[in-house]
């Protein structure tokens, strides 16, 4: 279809992802369409209520596949990939921050209204250079790659491996919302960064910078896929998944099996960074809350549910369960909880590989999706 | 106030005067009035009533402060009432008649407020000097030190001859000095000083201090350089006594924290450690523990005192029920795949926190704490160890050990642990692994039941409870090092005492953070946490 | 069958897009009335009983005969104590639902979160939690107390009745107890307390270990000069405290804790034993003797079918705001957003204690403040309260950020946050 003939390259072995792609290719279309060109009026007509929310979808696909790519495809389970897109997030808070400028509720220039009435004096050293657009998007892919290559290169180098990693990425995450509750830390404490006004001068509040960051987290996804796809179909990606398969055998084969780990992990981090960049400004707030060790618990759910190392897996089920949740949230609130973790049960126990999995079936390999 | 007092100072003159008839008539009167509501009105009639010889006065008020005094609606009758059943048997205060069962709506409160409950205190406290229990005396002579004034001083002065409690004397001779010090004779002043830098008394301290304040141009008010340098002295004294006694206290402080770590971990200790399942429900089972503990209660609401005991086994089989079913239905399932079984059971964390809400709502229940359990055993004036904290220590410990004897000392513990060394020879050998899964899941989650007992004791009772909990009990499990419950016992009691010991310095919130950052660091030096397992690794 | 999962997906996610975008509802004979709280997360433990309460009232207006000549209908969505989707959610409720007035919120992050939404979209909020402060929206009309309704009296009696001298602010770490004690440390200072007698301290949301702070408490306590803690904790966290405070033996005669987060409905989740004595400072008790409260408390109960429901502050509050919601549709005769925003200045119902509430032109109420302590039942008895109403204050004048800034939003003026001193209108209205 579609997805194949303009990459045919990448996708020519991989027809879930060509369809995915395909759907989403229609979908980047016909939003701005219904959205901006058909008048209010009209049935057809996609308020811009459905826009964002689709817009949040995207992005949490993104961050699902970046979780896919270090956990399907290396088998690393990490439970703080929620630190990594808050960290984006953050990054990204803090430029729209930065941009209200003196239309803040005390007309301060120079400091954010949460600090104006916590008396701080002056703005942290850490926040300048946020006001410059480039600087902030920078930060958006430097931070949390920072913090995954220190974090990975200490924990690779030292071999701690499955349950312990999953673990100790809960830890980090958690210290890192107990540390950004923390109203000393300068980031808003818990009602976090708000009230942004525009982007790049682009006013948020309109339909066409929406529909323009709807765009652009399409456009971020298409392109993580196809990196991701490119990457997983090299011979990085094959060591990668032959560390995930047996990494002693491939030590000793002769691979540096940590250098590989880490750059997955690395690039992964980066990939959930723009997600959390892109979330910021389509859903108006970033605050700890999303550091919340249960959130990236919850993104591991999407990931199982979609089907491990797929990457296509990974779009279908974050936005199946994001879908659900809007839904059953408003429907029946009381039910979400139990559809929500029975599904998981069933999932793990039924469905080792997913939705994905249950159709597919041609791809079967004699090597079960390792955990 | 100072009727009153120049009454009582009256009254304790003349001990052996038999109270007139008139008296025991004016007093049975203003008791009667108790009812009133006016506070202001209540206020006079208490002072009235310190002011007469009556033996009854005493339990009356003293029942009057902790707020169990009742009247009858229907003739204003001053009552104590004690629950029997549904109802409440209830006496008249002045005949001691027993006025038989009635229902809770025939009777009302007398109510009380801070500034009664403050002025019914010193009365009582004043009229305790006397009591024959040195218990009861030593509280009396605390709580008139703690508001110390000039005919405070004076009561303790009298009675302090009589006094032979070595405790009590020193708390008198303590509370006598704290005015002395105020006086204008230079010896009496000097005589106080030396005694208050005796005291551990936190008003001491303070009175010293006071000795030592300067004035705007920086200079001592107090001329008397003698008294200044005996003050001085004396503030170290008593600072270096401090010391000792807040490092015991945060040393307590901490034992008490890690022992809750330990509760909480010692049974995913069991799960996670020895059958290598990451049981996210894990806190949950705890919330069902304390629930269970909320519904004993309120089946047995006249034996709140002995409820624990009964929640204590009900939890432990409750909570393992609900284990044996998840490890039935679900884990047995995915053994050897321990994330999925991560994933799975945190939607099974997530069924039944919704299911508490259904069946409990929402809102937080109320578990009563026994009376045995509350208040603190008073080692002296700085350091006091708050009961509930040191049941839960022995609790703990005593879970710890019933644990450990079991897995070393019984059948089923050698078949345990075979299972968890390795499965296919324990089977060989004829173990029925199966059924060594099932148990000891449901004893690591009997065990969670039990510490959700304890819980019950220190926070909320609610659907979140299970959350609050579940990452830390996680980290002691892997800083102690999996499948070592010795290492999971030092690791609680590490961790805690750690905190405690960062909190006073960093505050709470840093503490945790700087606490779990060194978890981190420490994986990362020793993978397998501080007491490895040897041979064979969980996950391979 | 090959990819069927993958064309059933195309076929949905398109279906999904379609059905979404079919929105358009057609002018209905109802008007809709948006209830925006939480019903489950941490957060359901309060919010699902002011949905209920909007439920309620909702359904004893529809039997009065609706407003306008038409039914109400209440539209319930649930933001599951997560603070973005509250943004979300509001949208749903002015974009897709077309509700005419919202009633929702209590964190103040929640409020933050959904605040640009009904800027954006021009909708009403009515938010009926006692909140910091430091905000005045033109769309949102605050039904809770601001902090000179609340902290600033409560320290006025522990000052003037009890005469205390040394103060320990304790809070959780969030903007409600940051600001409050940033006003009340202020506060405290101008009224000659030195900083050696104020004691600040900060814990996390749920804080269950509270040995050493009560032990620190303790301590600044017993240096001779009367002591009263102002707790700004939070839910969660209480329970623990209180009962930390009893077992070391600090007693509400020698220490009492004035509390403003611990309500009716939160002392019916716990044990009272260990709290009773101490005090809380709110607009609203429910043993407030008067007829309208009776009557109040007898409807909720029959509504809730529950004899043991307690009602509290932030109830009263959604019935102040929607009594005078209804008089200011019936006052415009419709309701269009900024007709009834304009009309809501000004009215007055009476509340739930025997005085009366008025909307004042920045978009707070005039309340009472009560003091009252906890007795054994769950129930606080009034120990003092102030005379007559207090005018909520949106811009608290012990705050150097803010101490310039007033609140009105009646024309000429029309401004949330004007700053006297440079004569500037900044924030909402900014041109």
């Amino acid at each position: 279809m579609l997805g194949r003939l303009l990459f045919n390259k990448l996708l020519h072995d991989d027809k879930g992802g060509d369809r995915m792609l395909t759907v989403l290719l229609a979908v980047m279309v016909l939003v701005p369409v219904l959205n901006l060109l058909v008048p209010e009026s009209s049935v057809f007509h996609l308020s811009t209520y459905t826009v964002t929310l689709l817009g949040k979808y995207l992005t949490f696909a993104l961050l699902a596949i970046a979780l896919d790519l270090v956990w399907g495809y290396c088998g690393i389970l990490s439970l703080g990939h929620g630190a990594f897109f808050a960290l984006g997030g953050y990054a990204m808070g803090m430029y729209l921050m930065r941009q209200i400028g003196d239309r803040g509720v005390y007309g301060n220039a120079e400091l954010p209204d949460f600090m104006v009435f916590l008396n701080w004096s002056e703005l942290p050293w850490y926040w300048s250079g946020f006001d410059m657009f480039w600087f902030a998007m920078a930060m958006v892919v430097i931070v949390p790659g920072l913090l995954a290559y220190v974090f990975g290169w200490l924990a690779f180098r030292s071999r701690v491996t499955g349950v312990y990693l999953s673990i100790i990425t809960q830890a980090l995450t958690y210290a890192l919302m107990l540390a950004f509750f923390r109203n000393e830390m300068g980031f808003g404490g818990n009602n976090g960064l708000t009230d942004f006004k525009d982007i790049l001068g682009f006013d948020l509040q309109s339909d066409v910078t929406r529909i323009v960051l709807f765009t652009v987290s399409g456009l971020a996804l298409l392109g993580a896929y196809l990196l991701s796809r490119y990457i997983v179909n090299s011979k990085f990606g094959r060591v990668v998944v032959a560390i995930r398969d047996a990494e002693d055998r491939t030590r000793f084969i002769g691979y540096n099996v940590e250098q590989y780990k880490l750059w997955i992990f690395v690039l992964s981090a980066v990939l959930a960074g723009i997600a959390g960049a892109l979330y910021v400004p389509q859903v108006g707030i970033i605050n700890p809350g999303e550091f919340s060790p249960l959130n990236s618990i919850e993104l591991a759910i999407w990931v199982a549910i979609g089907g491990r190392g797929t990457l296509y897996g990974a779009v279908i089920g974050a936005i199946l369960v994001n879908y659900a949740k809007t839904y059953f949230t408003g429907a029946l609130p009381e039910v979400w909880l139990f559809a929500l973790g029975g599904l998981f049960v069933v999932v793990t126990l039924f469905l080792p590989r997913g939705l994905v999995g249950l159709f597919d079936k041609r791809r079967k390999r004699s090597a079960e999706v390792q955990t | 106030m100072p009727i009153q007092i120049l009454y009582l100072l009256l009254a304790s003159l003349l001990p052996m005067q038999l109270p007139a008839e008139s008296e025991v008539i004016g007093f049975e009167a203003l008791v009667n009035q108790l009812h009133v509501n006016s506070y202001k009105e209540k206020e006079a009639i208490i002072k009235q009533i310190a002011t007469l010889k009556d033996s009854r006065k005493v339990t009356i008020l003293q029942t009057m402060q902790d707020g169990d005094l009742y009247y009858r609606q229907s003739d204003k009758k001053i009552v104590y009432r004690k629950k029997t059943g549904d109802q409440y048997r209830i006496t008249d205060v002045l005949s001691k008649q027993d006025l038989g069962l009635v229902d809770s709506g025939t009777i009302k409160k007398i109510k009380v407020n801070n500034k009664l409950r403050r002025i019914l205190r010193s009365v009582v406290a004043r009229l305790s000097l006397e009591d024959d229990d040195v218990d009861v005396r030593l509280t009396a002579v605390n709580n008139i030190v703690k508001n110390i004034n000039d005919s405070g001083a004076e009561l303790l002065r009298e009675s302090m001859p009589a006094e032979q409690d070595e405790d009590v004397r020193a708390a008198m001779k303590t509370g006598i000095a704290l005015m002395d010090v105020l006086s204008d004779e230079p010896s009496v002043r000097h005589e106080a000083v030396d005694v208050l830098a005796q005291s551990v008394y936190p008003a001491a301290k303070s009175r010293l201090e006071d000795i030592l304040e300067k004035d705007e141009a920086g200079n001592y008010i107090e001329t008397d350089v003698q008294l200044l340098k005996k003050a001085r002295s004396g503030i170290e004294n008593i600072d270096s006594k401090l010391e000792v006694y807040s490092f015991l206290e945060t040393a307590f402080f901490g034992l008490s924290l890690g022992s809750v770590l330990l509760l909480i971990a010692v049974g995913l200790a069991i799960t996670f450690g020895v059958m290598g399942v990451i049981n996210m429900a894990h806190g949950e089972l705890m919330m069902i523990g304390a629930y269970t503990t909320y519904v004993v209660q309120l089946m047995m609401p006249n034996h709140i005192d002995y409820s624990l005991f009964v929640a204590i086994p009900l939890a432990f089989v409750v909570a393992g029920l609900f284990g044996v079913a998840i490890e039935r239905s679900v884990i047995r399932f995915l053994y050897g795949r321990p994330l999925e079984t991560l994933l799975a059971t945190f939607g099974i964390s997530l069924i039944l926190q919704q299911m508490v809400r259904s069946i409990f709502s929402p809102l937080n229940r109320s578990v009563a704490t026994p009376e045995w359990m509350s208040g603190s055993f008073e080692v002296n004036a700085a350091l006091s160890l708050t009961y509930n904290r040191f049941y839960v220590i022995i609790f703990s410990l005593l879970v710890f050990f019933f644990l450990l004897a079991l897995l070393k000392k019984t059948s089923l513990g050698l078949q345990v642990r075979a299972v968890s060394q390795n499965r296919p020879m324990a089977k060989a050998m004829g173990v029925r692994s199966e059924w060594v899964d099932a148990l000891t899941f449901g004893l690591g989650s009997g065990i969670a039941g039990v510490a959700g007992v304890a819980l019950s004791q220190l926070t909320n009772v609610g659907p979140n409870l299970g959350q609050t909990y579940i990452i830390d009990s996680f980290m002691v499990v892997v800083f102690g090092g999996v499948g070592n419950l010795w290492g999971t016992f030092v690791s609680a009691m590490s961790l805690g005492v750690f905190n405690k010991f960062l909190e006073p310095s960093t505050g709470a919130v840093l503490a945790k953070i700087l606490v779990l950052v060194l978890i981190i660091l420490f994986i990362q030096k020793r993978p397998r946490g501080m007491f490895p397992q040897k041979g064979r690794a969980v996950e391979n | 069958m090959k990819h069927n999962v993958l064309k059933k997906f195309a076929l949905f996610a398109s279906a999904a897009t379609l059905t979404m975008g079919m929105q358009a509802t057609l002018a209905a004979d109802t008007i809709k009335v948006g209830v925006l709280h939480s019903l489950s997360g941490t957060m359901a433990i309060s919010e699902t009983t002011l949905k209920d309460t909007m439920l309620m009232l909702v359904e004893e207006q529809n039997k009065k005969g609706g407003v306008l000549g038409k039914k109400l209908e209440a539209v319930v969505v649930d933001p599951a104590s997560n603070w973005p989707l509250f943004a979300e959610k509001a949208r749903e409720l002015i974009q897709k639902e077309k509700v005419a007035v919202t009633f929702g919120c209590w964190t103040s992050v929640s409020r933050k979160s959904a605040l640009p939404v009904f800027e954006e979209l021009n909708g009403l909020l009515f938010y009926p939690v006692q909140y910091e402060g430091e905000e005045s929206s033109k769309n949102v009309f605050y039904t809770g107390a601001a902090p000179n309704q609340q902290a600033i009296p409560a320290v006025d009696y522990l000052m003037n009745e009890i005469g205390v001298k040394r103060w320990v602010l304790a809070g959780t770490d969030y903007v409600y107890p940051r600001t409050t004690n940033k006003i009340l440390e202020a506060y405290l200072k101008a009224k000659g307390v030195k900083s050696k007698d104020i004691m600040i301290n900060y814990t996390p949301f749920g804080h269950a270990d509270w040995q050493s702070i009560v032990a620190d408490i303790k301590k600044f306590g017993s240096k001779g000069k009367k002591t009263a803690v102002v707790s700004t904790i939070n839910g969660d966290a209480n329970v623990p405290f209180y009962k930390e405070l009893g077992n070391q033996g600090v007693s509400a005669e020698d220490i009492p804790v004035v509390a403003f987060s611990v309500g009716e409905e939160e002392l019916s989740g716990i044990d009272t034993k260990p709290l009773v004595g101490h005090l809380a400072a709110w607009n609203y008790f429910m043993s407030v003797e008067n007829e309208d409260n009776t009557a109040f408390i007898k409807a909720w109960k029959k509504f809730i079918k529950n004899d043991k429901r307690v009602t509290n502050d932030p109830m009263e509050a959604h019935v102040i705001g929607f009594n005078m919601w209804v008089k200011a549709v019936e006052k415009a005769g419709t309701t269009d957003t900024d007709a009834v925003e304009a009309a809501m200045i000004g009215i007055s119902v009476p509340n739930l204690t025997g005085g009366i509430a008025t909307m004042m032109p920045n978009h707070h109420l005039t309340k009472p403040v009560l003091i009252g302590e906890i007795q054994e039942d769950g129930q606080f008895d009034t120990v003092w309260q102030t005379k007559g109403t207090v005018v909520g204050d949106a811009w608290s004048d012990y705050l150097p950020g803010s101490k310039d800034v007033v609140s009105d939003w009646r024309k000429p003026l029309a401004c949330g946050n004007y700053n006297v001193k440079t004569k500037k209108c900044s924030g909402q209205n900014y041109k």
